[in-house]
């Protein structure tokens, strides 16, 4: 099981200060924040990607690969990477380089984006979200996997004989995960590939969380990749913690309360009811995660949302010392402790590196580990 | 067994609005005689509607009440006239229906006011508003100004409640709830478009609402 953090990249003013950071002070940030989680023994950071204000994060494979240089061991991701705006012939140029300078330390979560200016900014119309998430997937999918791809679409200029370079580490492209708050086709689209299914989670009660995570278990095992519970989950949550559980609710109240997604809507309290947030004790918050695998069964990252609303950096990090010293050495061992032996781990480069050739082996075929996906379907 | 259900978006307890509600319910339960009748309040409502428009899904009694309408063979659904319109309440509460929650299902409009000069109201705002969700909208639309629940009328509010329930009634039931109905996320979870589906109609004609499929 994989813990870690995601940012969307937003700047927000403090509501307790009213102060605003700059951009180049939130891009900083982030990378500090990115180099602590690794120091508490976090697995992943996930970076957003936005094309307008108040995000800063549009560029998600440079902040990666500048982060990547400045880090050992943790497992660099997105939320989202924006497969609906932008190029998939980008996407697998940016992060198949990413792949090689990390040596294999990345993987990436694909997104739609839901902000309607942004698709014509990028010639696109967000009324064709979901068909640009489905057709330049399936061409992203195709140029990681085939050397040399012909394709005609209806969202790019066609190509023929193109090569995207560099090509896969070891012959294995990156692991991709499908991000949703509430669309199924996402989950089904993840489940037709055998990718791995993102819940957002945060905004949502956990009844829809449910329903999402339970439709791409079944259309998993459907498509002949594993038993539903093999099927390879991501949760998002939220949280602020402090040692004494009154102490969190007062401190984060202000940003609650003025928070751009939920703010000035349902108290602290009703929010907390309704979704994964938790607010309080790291001991309440070890105990409603632990909860998550009740109706998501059991899955394999985890993902916390603890640098938004305008949080100033040092209480972030104050976060990420509680998640890393107190709430992740729990939740492992007893996660661990309830996940049957079949259930596997999240993929890792080193993982399908594995995978890939024992394949090779068991098909006849010559010393070659790189094999095309079995059930492409040409567009 | 049929299902009605009535939305009623008066703010003041007791109200015109909730009074031409239970008439509207009262003549279509003896036009259909067979038939279960919801009535549903928006007033207590008001603060989940807020919440639903800033976190984007509904809480608790909302949560049922719009379950509710997505279960009804037919809707009866009454507005207060504030400002030349519906009611903001009333409008907030159809802003957070699905789009395709209420494809073919037929509706009764009825709204009240101090006075019978905003009678039009139903046919330029209430009506349109029903026409653009796909509802099937009944003909005859019920206005109730206060002087109605007098005598000056002569009985023909009586008479037009009357027949707008007549035409609800004819309508529950006729229309099937499948056909051409646009799919929704229940749907999708119940069944799921194909991925094979979902690639084919990516590369279709044009821009247009994704996944949604006739089947």
């Amino acid at each position: 099981m994989q813990f870690g953090i995601f940012t969307v990249g937003d700047v927000t003013t403090d509501p307790t200060t009213g102060r605003t950071p700059t951009e180049h002070e939130r891009i900083k940030n982030t990378v500090a924040i990115a180099k602590k989680a690794e120091e508490v023994g976090l697995d992943v950071v996930a970076v957003g990607q936005h094309h307008n204000p108040p995000f800063v994060a549009s560029s998600p494979t440079t902040t990666l690969a500048y982060i990547g240089a400045q880090t050992e061991r943790i497992m660099l991701s997105t939320a989202t990477t924006l497969i609906t705006t932008t190029d998939p012939v980008r996407i697998a140029e940016d992060y198949g380089m990413l792949q090689h300078l990390t040596d294999g330390r990345m993987d990436l979560m694909l997104g739609r984006g839901n902000t309607g200016p942004v698709y014509p900014w990028f010639g696109k119309d967000i009324r064709d979200g979901i068909n640009l998430a489905i057709e330049n997937y399936a061409l992203l999918n195709r140029l990681w996997h085939e050397d040399v791809v012909d394709w005609e679409g209806r969202f790019r200029t066609p190509l023929q004989g193109f090569t995207a370079t560099p090509r896969p580490l070891d012959g294995v492209p990156p692991f991709v995960w499908h991000g949703s708050i509430r669309s199924p086709e996402i989950a089904e689209q993840a489940a037709f590939y055998g990718d791995g299914f993102f819940s957002n989670h945060i905004f949502w009660p956990a009844s829809h969380t449910a329903q999402m995570v339970s439709l791409y278990r079944r259309r998993f095992e459907h498509y002949g990749h594993g038993s539903a519970d093999q099927a390879i989950v991501g949760l998002g949550g939220q949280v602020f913690m402090r040692k004494n559980s009154q102490d969190a609710v007062r401190e984060f109240r202000p940003y609650f309360d003025n928070a751009p997604v939920y703010g000035h809507g349902p108290s602290l309290e009703e929010f907390t009811a309704e979704t994964p947030l938790t607010v309080g004790s790291p001991q309440e918050v070890i105990e409603k995660t632990l909860g998550f695998r009740e109706y998501a069964g059991d899955y394999q990252r985890q993902l916390f949302l603890v640098d938004h609303a305008g949080l100033p950096l040092k209480t972030v990090l104050e976060q990420l010392d509680l998640l890393g010293e107190e709430v992740v050495p729990v939740l492992r061992k007893e996660l661990a402790a309830l996940r049957p032996d079949h259930v596997p781990d999240a993929p890792t480069h080193a993982s399908l590196v594995a995978a890939a050739a024992a394949r090779a082996e068991r098909s006849s075929e010559p010393a070659s580990v790189v094999e095309p996906v079995e059930t492409t379907v040409s567009a | 067994m049929t299902r009605i259900v009535v939305l009623t978006a008066g703010l003041s307890v007791p109200s015109s609005t909730r009074l031409l509600a239970d008439r509207l319910a009262a003549a279509t339960l003896s036009a259909l005689g067979d038939v279960e009748i919801e009535v549903i309040e928006l007033r207590p409502l008001a603060h989940a509607l807020a919440d639903h428009l800033l976190t984007g899904f509904p809480t608790g009694e909302l949560a049922d009440a719009i379950d509710e309408v997505r279960r009804a063979d037919g809707l009866i659904v009454v507005t207060p006239v504030f400002s030349a319109s519906y009611s903001g309440l009333f409008k907030t509460f159809v802003d957070v229906l699905e789009l395709g929650l209420l494809d073919g299902k037929p509706v009764l409009i009825a709204a009240t006011a101090g006075t019978a000069r905003h009678s039009l109201v139903l046919d330029y705002a209430l009506r349109p508003l029903f026409s653009y969700l796909h509802a099937v909208v009944v003909p005859t639309a019920v206005f109730a100004a206060s002087e109605d629940f007098g005598d000056t009328s002569g009985g023909q509010l009586a008479e037009r409640i009357e027949r707008a329930a007549g035409e609800l009634a004819a309508l529950v039931g006729k229309v099937d709830p499948s056909a051409r109905r646009r799919r929704t996320v229940e749907d999708e979870f119940a069944d799921p478009t194909p991925f094979e589906e979902l690639l084919r109609n990516a590369g279709g004609p044009g821009p247009g609402p994704a996944g949604q499929s006739t089947r």
